[in-house]
């Protein structure tokens, strides 16, 4: 199955890409996918970064074909 | 004919609306990129009552986008000519200045008395110190933060909404501020904006507050995005029944044998560990500079590098130090992880 990430902040710069579409060939959570992505990218305490899935901010919701998947970091600028 | 006849003839608005306005008082934290048009757009409303708090001064490098202030203001506290440029513009508004930065002793007592909280802060501790104060004070508060060229909105404890726990529960170090990565002066301009237009929603009782939503915003890409939020029942008891959670964020250096002075105030964040880290306030270094070791190397450091510079040329001209190296990129660049 298909699925699109979306990465924001930091998350977009360290994956270099605002977006990509995902092949997964096995069931998986919400958390599961976000550690997949987040795998080898150099960010920092990964567990701050917060997943959403066709625009609910859910990390134990199985993945479908087709979702839209968001990855939030905190922002701290003013 | 009425200053705020335009407004008035809304029907979210009306006399009622207007009275309403006039009896709301509202705090912003954070006079800075956010706070600026917020303040000014709720001054311009009508607002009864403003508290303007920022323990900061007026920079240079501020002007861009904090556009309450002017180059003659460099310097000056920002709260305090806030305040002055603010009662030019609407004379009808009572405005309180605190010129401390909000702290877990006085959060609670200060977030009382306002009816809503705008948060224009920069870093993750006063974030989570409104959120967890709000809760206790049961007082919506209307976030906003910023990433280079990326905010985030939301309306947090708002009739018992979610807050900015249910949404971040583990807060970071990564406190990465405009300082450091660089915006545009019309991002915190349009968020800001936007914080404002939800107090007023919020204090008119009209249209829909963009309570557990998390709004995000790329002004590069020109897109927008809307993100559900739950509550998360047991991040709000846990404050309820443990009070404020005070985020204190730690560090370790990546040289521990050496020996360093920290320069910033005593709140900033994070602190690094260790026995070889000195810690006096810019202010307090004509008072203290005893306390630094003059035989060795020490290096000098604070959140950017400009007030460790600062420090050198006081602690060298005025006390013979010759043994003090600047930071350059502050904090960030000396820590281990």
């Amino acid at each position: 199955m298909k699925v699109t990430v979306k990465y924001f902040g930091l998350v977009a710069e360290a994956a270099e890409k605002s977006e990509e579409v995902l092949e997964i060939n096995e069931a998986l959570t919400a958390s599961e996918l976000k550690a997949r992505c987040l795998n080898g990218l150099a960010i920092a305490e990964k567990d701050s970064v917060q997943i959403a899935v066709n625009q609910n901010l859910d990390d134990k919701t199985i993945i479908n074909d087709g979702d839209e998947i968001a990855l939030l970091p905190p922002f701290a600028g003013g | 004919m009425s200053r705020y006849d335009r407004q008035i003839k809304l029907t979210e608005v009306g006399p009622e609306g207007q009275a309403k306005l006039l009896n709301a008082k509202i705090l912003i934290v954070g006079v800075g990129g956010l706070g600026c048009p917020a303040a000014m757009y709720l001054s311009g409303a009508g607002v009864g009552k403003i508290g303007l708090m920022d323990h900061d001064r007026v920079d240079v490098s501020n002007l861009h986008r904090q556009v309450l202030f002017q180059e003659s203001d460099v310097g000056k506290p920002k709260a305090l000519v806030a305040k002055e440029r603010l009662e030019k513009q609407n004379s009808d508004v009572q405005f309180e200045v605190y010129k401390e930065p909000l702290t877990i002793e006085n959060a609670e007592k200060i977030i009382q008395q306002y009816d809503v909280i705008l948060d224009g802060t920069d870093n993750f501790e006063t974030k989570y110190l409104i959120n967890d104060a709000c809760i206790l004070a049961d007082k919506p508060w209307v976030f906003a933060s910023i990433y280079k060229n990326e905010g985030q909105l939301s309306v947090f404890n708002y009739e018992d909404g979610p807050t900015y726990r249910c949404v971040f529960p583990k807060s970071t170090r990564q406190n990465i501020s405009c300082e450091a990565t660089g915006v545009l002066g019309v991002l915190p301009g349009i968020l800001g904006t936007l914080q404002a237009a939800e107090v007023l929603k919020i204090v008119l009782g009209a249209g829909q507050v963009l309570s557990g939503k998390l709004k995000l915003i790329n002004m590069m890409q020109a897109s927008e995005q809307v993100i559900k939020i739950n509550k998360r029942p047991e991040q709000v008891e846990k404050i309820r029944k443990e009070g404020i959670a005070p985020v204190y964020i730690d560090c370790d250096l990546k040289n521990k044998e050496q020996w360093y002075l920290d320069v910033r105030e005593v709140f900033e964040q994070p602190k690094p560990k260790g026995k070889k880290v000195l810690s006096i306030p810019l202010g307090d270094l004509t008072s203290r500079h005893q306390e630094i070791p003059n035989n060795k190397e020490v290096f000098v450091f604070c959140q950017s590098g400009k007030r460790s510079k600062n420090a050198i040329e006081i602690l060298k001209n005025e006390f013979g130090f010759h043994n003090l190296k600047n930071v350059e990129g502050g904090i960030e660049t000396i820590i281990d992880g």
